[in-house]
């Protein structure tokens, strides 16, 4: 449950928590971009690094390495499943070449994670509902996405207390072959999902008396304004990732290969 | 037999849930856990079954260190039964909810049929056997949580705020059910913030607060001390406080449950009937 720590707003005054929810999303698509622009672990590693300084800068490193931890297994499986297709497809060889690439596509999903981390972690729900809405999205959609992030919390402790019920019935959830591990969870997920639905029930009806849906137009007592700080972010993401389209395509990266 | 040792637990996030707790549980005791929310309590119990570890000190349960026994192992001697039966009702059938428990710990199958139908009695559930527990209240579904624990018949129970949705028939008729679980040498540990079912229960009282436990001791004598429970945010019993408000007139501090002030009533206005002919 730790990988929800990192979707976790986290409130803070950092320049980065200042700037525009839709500023600080264009960021995170521009690392996302830049991320499956390259394969080469060189410039992976490269596009890691440079998150650092953001994520420090946020003071959200903390959180960002929990939810890291939290997304272990799943990088462990990135890397094995590249690794097995690559071998079996190179007529059952190990190369270092092989051994490098897998290595850089299990890197490149946690440059992605650390991405939305960055976005997540820095913007609370509110901006970005007002976002949306000022990106002329409805309001009812607005309201369904944003509902839904500021749930995940909420839903990650539910899922944990849930598991603490069922494990003090004798449920082991380690235990058995895959199938039977996959079959474990179960017990689990069912309480969990209909616990879901019924608070979206609840919340539905406590929103229809307080008046929900009831004018057409609504107004907000705030309104997001871009400022100076947020055309330079534009400025400066725009010229990473003209830069980086550039050397993609003119320049050749140098592989530096993992021996085996 | 539960002992814990210098027990200290602190959650990953950093906050501190536990502070050197100290206390020794014999087997068929029957305890009542009270305190401010945010005691501890709840963390507290969730040691017993190994659910969480102490950071510091140790917890034995009949001389098994519960760092080293898994929660299915340390389960089947403890039952811990949560605040909210939705946490972990799943099945379709309310059979198949107490099965589930039975299956987990390896009973063979004939075990498994007689030990259903033994829990679905005892918790008056017979006619819900087929039944979906969905479709069953909050507080039958709060039953079919309990059955779920008694049907493996572990030597210790815990409860979470067994109370906590049940009128106040199904909450005499729990208080019943739990005095007789621990007279026939169950250890039953509760907690809760219900003072009057505490008094009619009976137990001894372990009281927390601010992450400690601050006091322990007969029903009677927590819960007619005003200082330590004002510390862990509980009120006394109301017959209690009536009690102590109307010490001026000579009546005793110590009631804390409605028979005995009933009795006592009744000795002081017969000797009244009798000395001024009312």
């Amino acid at each position: 449950m730790k990988v929800f720590e990192g979707l976790k707003f986290k409130r803070g005054t950092t320049a980065i928590h200042r700037l525009d929810p839709r500023t600080k999303f264009l960021v995170s698509c521009m690392i996302f971009t830049l991320a499956l622009l390259f394969t080469e672990l060189l410039s992976i590693l490269i596009l890691f690094i440079a998150q650092l300084p953001l994520l420090f800068s946020a003071r959200i490193y903390r959180e960002w390495s929990l939810s890291l931890k939290g997304s272990l297994t799943l990088v462990g499986i990135i890397l094995l499943s590249n690794l097995i297709v690559g071998y079996i497809s190179n007529n059952f060889q190990l190369s270092s070449q092989l051994l490098t690439y897998s290595i850089s596509m299990a890197f490149r999903f946690v440059v992605l994670m650390s991405s939305f981390s960055l976005f997540f972690l820095t913007t609370s729900p509110d901006d970005l509902s007002l976002a949306l809405e000022q990106s002329h999205i409805p309001y009812e959609f607005c309201f369904a996405f944003t509902t839904a992030i500021r749930f995940v919390p909420v839903l990650a402790i539910e899922a944990q207390t849930i598991m603490d019920a069922q494990r003090s019935r004798g449920l082991e959830l380690d235990k058995g072959n895959f199938l039977k591990r996959i079959r474990n969870y179960i017990p689990i997920l069912i309480p969990l999902i209909v616990g879901a639905i019924r608070r979206s029930l609840e919340l539905a009806e406590a929103m229809e008396s307080r008046a929900f849906g009831a004018k057409k137009k609504r107004t907000n007592l705030y309104r997001l304004q871009l400022k100076k700080s947020d055309y330079l972010t534009f400025l400066i993401s725009f010229c990473i990732l003209s830069l980086a389209l550039y050397i993609r395509y003119n320049i050749p990266i140098p592989e530096f290969q993992i021996p085996l | 037999m539960i002992e814990v040792e210098n027990v200290s637990f602190t959650y990953p996030s950093g906050v501190e849930a536990l502070k050197e707790i100290n206390v020794k549980i014999k087997d068929a005791d029957f305890i009542a856990i009270i305190g401010e929310n945010g005691a501890g309590k709840t963390t507290f119990i969730k040691h017993l079954n190994g659910i969480l570890k102490p950071t510091q000190g140790d917890i034995y349960i009949n001389g098994l260190n519960t760092k080293k026994a898994s929660i299915a192992e340390l389960s089947r001697d403890v039952g811990l039964v949560f605040q909210n039966p939705d946490h972990q009702l799943f099945c379709e059938t309310v059979e198949d909810e107490i099965a589930f428990g039975l299956k987990n710990f390896g009973f063979n199958k004939d075990a498994i049929s007689e030990r259903v139908t033994w829990a679905l009695n005892l918790l008056d559930l017979t006619k819900y056997g087929k039944v979906s527990p969905f479709m069953l209240s909050g507080g039958e579904r709060k039953r079919v949580a309990l059955a779920t624990i008694l049907a493996w018949d572990p030597k210790i129970l815990v409860l979470d705020e067994p109370t906590i949705g049940q009128d106040f028939h199904q909450k005499d008729k729990l208080r019943q059910f739990i005095v007789q679980l621990n007279s026939q040498g169950r250890t039953v540990i509760m907690v809760t913030h219900d003072v009057e079912f505490v008094a009619d229960c009976n137990p001894k009282v372990i009281v927390m607060s601010n992450n400690r436990i601050i006091a322990t001791g007969s029903a009677r004598e927590v819960l007619t001390n005003f200082d330590i429970l004002a510390k862990a945010s509980v009120l006394p019993p109301q017959i209690t406080q009536l009690f102590i408000k109307l010490s001026d007139l000579g009546l005793p501090q110590n009631i804390i449950d409605l028979y005995e002030a009933k009795q006592l009533i009744i000795e002081l206005t017969k000797g009244r009937l009798n000395n001024e002919g009312l």
